[in-house]
């Protein structure tokens, strides 16, 4: 079960979970902020669009295409 | 840490794994390479959500006793560092892959269309919901619209409720009488005909489309044109997709050609540039069935068994016939084309709304004047709805292919592996 934290809140989810499932189970799902304010969520779920961008231990990834390992840290508002 | 290799396969669906095992009899040294985290491609994606067919995990174990066969996953393309040789890079490091034969196995994406409220949170791709519901999110309780075109609304629709969402309506755009053509012509691929038994739901309608998502800060519910009247439904979800289009970009820098949006190819498999192969939905969509036998052809032909995959020929020629009698039955209505109002964002990356692209004459004048296109997806999602929208020929692709680490990027500097 990995233990992560998003947006600094801990967060455990099942084995292979991915952090774009991981913005739900914890927050509200919404993953980045757009150049004109409005906050997204992961769309095409398929590594294409890069709305579901994340930080993920200071690297910008996409949540949608990577899993959730223990210890990592997921910003949404960097 | 360079890499050569005799074979490499760029996408690990259907149509990458079939390819990778018809060609490693032959002794082959060949790589095997996915952005995803597992093998399967778009249909049999894994995750703690995933239920996957005995066939597929079957497919899977094999590749993985294949000792010629490396996987790297979680590993994508970002430029062409020489001739036969590619950039690329994993979540640790970038590198190059030096090759001599290629198979181009980039499966499809989905068609999204702008309409108002489709930036809203809640709102995602009809087969992206599906994606994201596998890989663990949470649905249970939800109230589901599910929009669109094609049978993939009812496979998404299927595995919303397998997690116990509540699928309150599924939205096909095409005509009562299109949908009805394409069953009764199912009978002659009996596995499919089962398939869309089981798949069917009392919540389908025809000739109904999306007008608008609504909502404030997220989706609340959705507005629908269904069967000549507008209707509005609440829900926590809206998942749209009209259809599939081909991931061709790759393909293109690399210098294939392109035929009705698809990479080109011959019986073999074969690509306009030598030694160059493509197979499954990246030459068109078909479905698993086709992408399974294309790539096999395509892993044969590579390795150079003319007979092997000569043989697979007429099976092929059969899921051709089932892919052609699906994309007549799933044509767009030309009413979907004028869902966007002067508001509504069509480049999600670069925040453009459709009114500052419209009067336009191509693609190039509006990135010239818009910075459409200019974001992080590099028009994947924009340049092909204005492609459906205003026929705009969508740009050649420019490396980095996709956003890439600055240190991978130097890895351009190295000598390429002889
Ligand atoms: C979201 C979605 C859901 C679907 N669900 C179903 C379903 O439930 N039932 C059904 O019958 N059909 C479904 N389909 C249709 C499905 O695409 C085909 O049936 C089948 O998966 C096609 O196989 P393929 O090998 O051609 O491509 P894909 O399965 O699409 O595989 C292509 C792979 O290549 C990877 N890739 C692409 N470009 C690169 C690159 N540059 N670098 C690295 N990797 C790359 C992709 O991430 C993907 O893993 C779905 C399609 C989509 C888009």
């Amino acid at each position: 079960m990995p233990d992560l934290f998003l947006d600094g809140r801990p967060l455990y989810v099942a084995n292979g979970t991915s952090v774009a499932a991981a913005l739900a189970l914890g927050a509200d799902g919404c993953s980045r902020t757009s150049v004109s304010g409005q906050r997204r969520a992961p769309l095409c779920g398929m590594g294409i669009c890069q709305e579901c961008r994340v930080l993920i231990d200071g690297r910008l990834r996409l949540a949608c295409q990577t899993l959730c390992l223990d210890g990592m840290h997921v910003q949404t508002r960097p | 840490m360079n890499e050569a290799t005799d074979l490499l396969i760029i996408g690990a669906g259907p149509a990458g794994m079939a390819a990778a095992l018809a060609a490693t009899s032959s002794g082959a040294h060949i790589v095997l390479l996915d952005d995803n985290p597992l093998p399967g491609g778009q249909i049999w994606r894994d995750g703690p959500q995933a239920n996957l067919p005995s066939a597929a995990r079957h497919l899977r174990d094999q590749l993985r006793n294949c000792t010629n066969v490396r996987c790297h996953a979680g590993t994508r393309v970002i430029a062409c560092a020489a001739d036969k040789t590619l950039l690329v890079e994993d979540a640790e490091r970038g590198w190059q892959i030096r090759y001599e034969r290629l198979i181009l196995c980039t499966g499809a994406r989905e068609l999204l269309l702008p309409f108002p409220g489709w930036t809203l949170p809640g709102v995602t791709g009809a087969g992206g919901l599906q994606a994201l519901i596998k890989g663990g999110l949470p649905v249970r309780g939800e109230r589901l619209v599910i929009a669109g075109s094609g049978p993939l609304l009812l496979a998404s629709a299927a595995t919303a409720k397998h997690q116990g969402a509540q699928v309150v309506r599924i939205a096909e755009q095409a005509s009562r009488g299109a949908v009805a053509g394409f069953a009764g012509q199912l009978p002659r691929w009996p596995g499919k005909f089962f398939q869309s038994f089981s798949l069917f739901d009392s919540h389908y309608r025809t000739d109904t489309h999306v007008v608008e998502a609504l909502g404030r800060e997220r989706l609340e519910g959705v507005r629908l044109h269904q069967q000549g009247k507008t209707i509005e439904l609440a829900c926590d979800r809206l998942a749209c997709g009209f259809g599939l289009i081909p991931n061709t970009q790759l393909g293109q820098a690399l210098g294939c050609a392109i035929e009705d949006q698809a990479l080109a190819v011959d019986a073999w498999q074969a690509t306009t540039r030598r030694e160059h192969y493509a197979a499954g939905e990246c030459t068109g969509f078909g479905g698993s069935e086709l992408a399974l036998v294309e790539g096999a052809i395509a892993g044969h032909a590579a390795v150079g068994n003319s007979a092997a995959a000569q043989q697979l020929w007429p099976r092929r020629a059969r899921w051709q016939g089932f892919a052609r009698a699906l994309n007549t039955a799933f044509v767009l209505d030309p009413r979907l084309k004028a869902l966007a109002r002067s508001d509504t964002l069509v480049c999600r990356c670069e925040d453009v709304p459709y009114g500052e692209l419209v009067d336009h004459e191509n693609w190039r004048e509006a990135k010239l004047a818009s910075r459409c296109g200019m974001g992080a997806c590099q028009g994947r999602v924009c340049a092909a709805a204005l492609e459906h929208l205003f026929g705009w020929t969508p740009p050649l692709p420019r490396p980095p292919f996709s956003p890439a680490r600055i240190e991978t990027l130097l890895e351009l500097e190295e000598t390429p592996p002889t």
